[in-house]
């Protein structure tokens, strides 16, 4: 690791105060992410600024709407483990006690996995797949507009989100197959039926784009909320990652077998 | 048997150092003024340096020096070694590159060192590490084996044409072929033994320190054996004579084979302390640990199999190209030879056997023994072979085994072995009773209801270890001797110390070691100290692997025991005015058999230091050392079962049940030896499922981390259901066959046969990965939809 | 560089220290607790696990100045007045481990997880809880073991001490 300048906000704009100083000026959350890459060399930012001491940043709270509001330095355990989330989204507190490991979900949050928006996270796919907001320090956004690409987000330079807002669906389920070495998803569906009735089949892991959208499962679910409804839904492989761990084509067939088992959970 | 004695479950002596943190390993070690190393290392596979500019690094905060293989050479540090030799069958040697511990000229894999930066901290190193500007001129690579054979392919040693170290073979090619011209049944595949990274979870580390009044080095590493180290270290690398150079190797977080080397890291290391004037601390990184610990496996064979009209073998046919990296690593060339071709025959009374070896250099990293180390590529050879002709023959493959069984001992292999002793349909019949073999059936058709597909699959293994007879290994071109010694203190108020050339790390010898003494003399374990991994302590040993610490490193403090208790029965005797004869040891007291008259053992102890009253011409003391040679390897063997359950929507393994049966002839510590099989199961289970070393083509190790390479989890395997047969080995005193290495070996074919049985293909290769199994499936359908 | 002070097994230790210090460093070297190991670069294996502020965390995946004022225990603080901790009596007495160099984050591991699930840890739930630690010795069966039998053990004592 490079050396680095460490800071401690205790307010939100003293964070955006720290981060608006120059690029090389990197969020700190749970850093689970971020210091793996640290210490491999190929992040070098001349400060981080740790955001666990920042309240505006914590808590779990019922959203007026039915939903749940969680604040960006919430922690996957902490989600996992919420007795708001597991009633009103059981599908979200599962697919937070599978993030990593027990160690890292104690220390990972919800605000640096989204920020950070690797292909193969799984937070991604429960954003997208609950139409979620993303607020930060200067707006709210759809969780589709928020995710722009691999590692990309349409967060400015000096842009902190604060808290994610997801509605309460009817029904939904996540099923994840994880990477057998390093737990991260390889195909991860986040299958929902919203409140509106609308639906959301979301996939995280297995796109070259990161998470996606499979509108054909989404129609065919919408008429007929059955596995058996996307059995014959292909996603391209020729849009999906390719690596050791699973060619284009063994995870184009995993989303259809992971968006099925979602969709069975679901009930 | 006493509470602590043979076979007893004693719990680990050593435990509570490493339950509260007190380990003692070699990076918990610290000097004063020691300076932190970093080493440069080639991001290439192949590539000829071309210039090392390092201005800019000894400018950097801290920085003590930056030192160059050119240094190096300059300063007479010796090359690396292989210290086996083997001749082609034209009867040439074997064509060993020059290694050299930092490269000046032409580098050959990636990660291949060829500076190394010594400053005040270890982030200081790293820093200037990266500022040494290294031009390298990229030359073509090559890292597959078969490839590296090729006409035209690039060149990696000027002493290796066609990078061909050896052309080798053993058994009798012309019965082979005559038994082959006659075959009623001929089953050939192609077996390919992926290649794996040792993975001892402690990384590789040294801390040298150079005394320059007493020109004496002291060397903390992570070795499995400290006294080869020194020996290597001396003899061939030129760092220092034998008495100016100690070695310790501490607590040491797993070797699995890795640790036996000496590798450049540590010999620079030493040379380094020496040049700076400083103690000098290395530790591997992880990604170093990928990068340059020897790997294991990396085969690829053409296996044939010959059977009469009564479906018994005739014989096997094998040509083996075994890659063994960009340099040979100390044992290397006895691996695919030595240790793998004369297992060959595995439980079967095969006539004829002949196999050729080919070993060649590749831009990858050296390849060297690792848990298992030859044999568990000639089990994985063997069984598959054995299962793929029952299949073709249409014969259940338990049956087909047991009809080819060796039933008689000794037995004279075609290819060197001598069985000495074994019961393979005992380890067969107690492992098909516990994995419920004959109702398999029931549990298949049951899966099937809920999707799954089940599979069962065998393995009938058999290994050579307690290498091995010194005579024997030299005619064979070993360059050491593979005895092990052992000393025996008794101290002066009872309390024992045993010095042995094995090494801990792991294994628990502290406490099965002391469970021999306790068992001789009736004493307490807690009254036992095992002293290993210090040169300066104990006399030369030849360390631990190839399953050797019980075989041989125990007989030799058996040895050492007889000769303390001898003496000691004398001058019991001697006290006790009886006769030598009738003096027995029983409950840590020597007794005069039929009589009320003992001496407590510390009370004898402190009489012959005391030597007030000494037998005439016995010397004061009671301390004895003893070398011991062993008379043959020990054969231990046995048969697993493996069920799994495929999902065919993924491919996705899971390993339902495992059963494994094991002849590991004696055993001192049943609770250590089951847990010696867990390990060994779990990285067998690792290599047929989940792990490879994967090159590109360009060179680049693309699993050299744990989010690459995948190791065994807690939820990858299941509990293991273990149980033992016994037949004792007329070989050693304590009739002993060792246990370290048969899970690794035995295992992996099991897992192998039981997937190819679920999935209706026999076309699989490890690691089986998920996707592989859903290839071989989408594969075996349109088969199975003609049916 | 950062002056740290964090309460490591409930004696104050401070140093200063280049803010891009690792947790694990500032024990290893600062505090100089070797028992906290490291077996990679990222933050897999486990065996750099403590506890901070209750919870069990990778300490080579935290600055040590993230944990400024925080406590911190490590497998150094587990054993209280030289009585072992029963998670440590559990790994001894079923044989739950062999180089014992992956055994303290083991440990460390272990406590958080009964420490959350108590005495509902089944094997199913203690081979998915330990994704985050890697033993290469034991084949994690009598691993898998000695949780059980301390989360029993703990949960019986607990019961005893209602």
């Amino acid at each position: 690791m490079y050396e680095t300048n460490y800071h401690r906000p205790k307010t939100l704009a003293d964070a955006a105060a720290l981060l608006a100083k120059s690029d090389e000026v990197k969020l700190l959350a749970g850093g689970q992410t971020l210091l793996p890459t640290m210490k491999q060399r190929l992040a070098a930012p001349t400060d981080v600024i740790d955001l666990r001491h920042i309240d505006d940043l914590k808590g779990i709270t019922e959203s007026g709407s039915g939903g749940v509001r969680i604040g960006a330095a919430v922690t996957h355990a902490e989600v996992a483990g919420s007795e708001t989330v597991r009633r009103l989204i059981p599908a979200l507190a599962s697919l937070a006690g599978e993030i990593g490991d027990p160690h890292v979900r104690h220390m990972g949050t919800i605000g640096g996995s989204i920020a950070n928006n690797d292909p193969a996270a799984d937070y991604p796919g429960a954003l997208v797949g609950l139409n979620a907001t993303v607020t930060t320090n200067k707006r709210e956004m759809s969780a589709d507009d928020f995710f722009t690409g691999l590692f990309e987000t349409a967060l400015e330079p000096d842009e902190i989100v604060t808290a994610v807002t997801f509605p309460a669906p009817e029904k939904a389920a996540y099923a994840k197959y994880p990477n057998p070495a390093s737990r991260y998803s390889m195909a991860g569906v986040f299958a929902a039926r919203l409140a509106d009735g609308s639906i959301r089949v979301a996939v995280t892991g297995a796109g070259q784009g990161g998470v996606f959208r499979v509108s054909e499962m989404e129609q065919a679910l919408s008429s007929n909320w059955s596995p058996d409804a996307i059995a014959g839904v292909k996603v391209a492989a020729g849009d999906m990652l390719s690596d050791i761990h699973g060619s284009a084509d063994y995870r184009a067939n995993l989303v259809s077998v992971m968006a099925k088992r979602a969709v069975a959970a679901a009930g | 048997m006493g509470v602590d004695g043979i076979g007893a479950r004693v719990k680990r002596k050593e435990d509570r150092r490493f339950i509260t943190g007190k380990g003692r390993y070699t990076d918990d070690m610290t000097a004063p003024g020691m300076g932190f190393a970093a080493f440069v290392r080639s991001p290439h596979a192949h590539a000829k340096v071309k210039s090392i500019d390092a201005s800019a690094a000894l400018d950097m905060p801290g920085v003590e020096a930056v030192l160059t293989g050119e240094q190096l050479v300059g300063d007479g540090v010796g090359n690396l070694i292989c210290g086996w030799m083997i001749h082609s069958k034209d009867g040439t040697p074997m064509k060993m590159g020059a290694w050299r511990a930092l490269e000046p000229e032409i580098v050959r894999h990636v990660g291949q060192a060829v500076a190394v930066v010594v400053a005040d901290t270890l982030a200081q190193a790293r820093d200037a590490a990266e500022a040494v500007v290294v031009d390298y001129e990229e030359l073509p690579a090559v890292v597959d084996a078969v490839a590296a054979l090729e006409p035209g392919a690039p060149q990696i040693h000027p002493e290796a044409e066609n990078n061909l170290i050896y052309d080798w073979e053993i058994g009798d090619e012309a019965a082979v072929n005559a038994a082959f011209d006659s075959a009623k049944h001929v089953t050939s595949m192609e077996i390919s033994n992926n290649r794996l990274v040792p993975n001892a979870m402690e990384p590789r580390a040294a801390l040298a320190d150079y005394d320059e009044a007493e020109e004496h080095y002291t060397l903390w590493t992570t070795s499995q054996n400290p006294h080869v180290a020194r020996l290597v270290l001396s003899a061939f690398y030129n760092i220092a004579p034998e008495h100016k150079l100690r070695v310790i190797a501490p607590d040491v977080g797993g070797g699995f084979g890795s640790k036996i080397y000496v590798y450049p890291e540590e010999m620079v290391c030493l040379w380094a302390s020496k040049r700076t004037g400083r103690p000098v601390k290395w530790v591997a990184d992880r990604t170093e640990a990928f990068l340059t610990d020897a790997h294991g496996r990396d085969h690829k064979s053409h296996a044939e199999i010959a059977l009469d009209e009564n479906n018994r073998i005739t014989a096997l046919r094998v040509k083996t190209v075994a890659n063994l990296g960009a340099y040979m690593s100390l044992f290397s060339s006895s691996v695919p030879t030595y240790l793998y071709a004369t297992l060959l025959s595995g439980q079967y009374d095969i006539p004829a056997i002949h196999c050729n070896v080919k070993t060649v250099y590749t831009n990858t990293t050296p390849v060297d023994a690792y848990r298992g180390a030859g044999r568990p590529e000639a089990t994985f050879l063997v069984e598959r072979i054995m299962e793929t002709t029952a299949r073709e023959i249409g014969m259940d493959p338990a049956e087909f085994r047991r009809k080819n069984f060796i039933t008689e001992f000794p037995h004279q292999t075609p290819v060197i072995m001598c069985y000495d002793s074994g019961d393979y349909n005992a380890s067969l019949d107690a492992a098909m009773k516990a994995a419920d073999y004959a109702n398999f059936g029931a549990r298949k058709a049951e899966a099937a209801s809920r999707g799954k597909l089940r599979g069962i699959g065998m393995s009938c293994y058999i290994e050579a270890c307690g290498i091995a007879p010194s005579q024997a290994v030299g005619s064979l071109g070993a360059g050491v001797g593979l005895w092990e010694s052992a000393e025996v203190r008794v101290n002066p108020v009872g309390t024992i110390e045993v010095l042995t050339g094995s090494h801990s790390h792991g294994q628990g010898h502290e406490t099965t070691f002391a469970q021999l003494v306790a068992d001789r003399f009736g004493v307490g374990t807690d009254t036992v100290q095992i002293v290993h991994g210090d040169t300066d302590k104990v006399q030369f040993g030849m360390g631990t692997y190839g399953s050797r610490s019980g075989a041989v490193g125990m007989s030799a403090v058996v040895k050492a025991l007889d000769k303390v208790e001898a003496k000691a029965k004398k001058l019991a005797a001697h006290l006790m005015e009886a006769s030598e004869g009738d003096i027995v040891v029983e409950g840590g007291e020597f007794k005069v058999a039929g009589t009320d008259k003992s001496t407590p053992f510390f009370q004898l102890a402190l009489a012959a230091y005391t030597a007030h009253n000494m037998p005439e011409g016995m010397e004061p003391g009671l301390k004895e050392g003893a070398f011991y040679d062993p008379t043959n390897f020990t054969f231990p063997a046995g048969t697993y079962i493996c069920e799994v359950e495929v999902d065919p929507d993924t491919g996705k393994t899971e390993i339902v049940s495992f059963v494994a049966a094991d002849d590991f002839g004696k055993i001192i510590n049943p609770m250590i030896v089951e847990g010696q099989v867990h390990g060994g199961l779990t990285q067998g289970i690792g290599q047929a499922l989940l792990e490879n070393a994967a090159y590109d083509e360009s060179g680049q190790l693309i699993t050299a981390s744990y989010m690459d390479y995948c190791m065994p989890r807690a939820d990858d395997v299941p509990s293991f259901n273990l149980m033992t047969t016994e037949t004792i080995c007329p070989g050693n005193p304590l009739g002993m066959k060792g246990c370290g290495e048969a899970g690794a070996i035995g295992s992996p074919p099991a897992v192998i046969n039981a997937i190819t049985d679920a999935i209706g293909n026999n076309e699989l290769e490890m690691p089986a990965t998920p996707e592989r199994v859903w290839r071989a499936l989408q594969a075996a359908q349109p088969a199975q939809a003609a049916e | 560089m950062a002056t740290v002070t964090i309460t490591v097994n409930g004696k104050k230790r401070s140093a200063t220290v280049e803010d891009r210090t690792l947790l694990v460093n500032f024990l290893r070297e600062n505090a100089g607790l070797t028992g906290t190991h490291v077996g990679c670069d990222t933050s897999q294996c486990g065996a750099c696990v403590v506890h901070v502020d209750g919870k069990a965390v990778k300490s080579c995946t935290m600055l040590a100045a993230q944990a400024d004022g925080a406590e911190v225990v490590t497998i150094e603080g587990l054993a209280q007045g030289g009585e072992l901790h029963p998670v440590q009596a559990a790994f001894h007495e079923h044989h739950g481990l062999q180089c014992g160099f992956c055994t303290p984050g083991m440990i460390m591991a272990a406590t958080d997880m009964i420490n959350r699930y108590g005495a509902k840890l089944d094997e199913a739930t203690i081979r998915k809880e330990l994704d985050g630690n890697i033993c290469r010795c034991t084949g994690y069966h009598n691993i898998v073991k000695a949780i059980k039998a301390a989360a029993d053990a703990m949960a019986g004592t607990a019961q005893a001490a209602e």
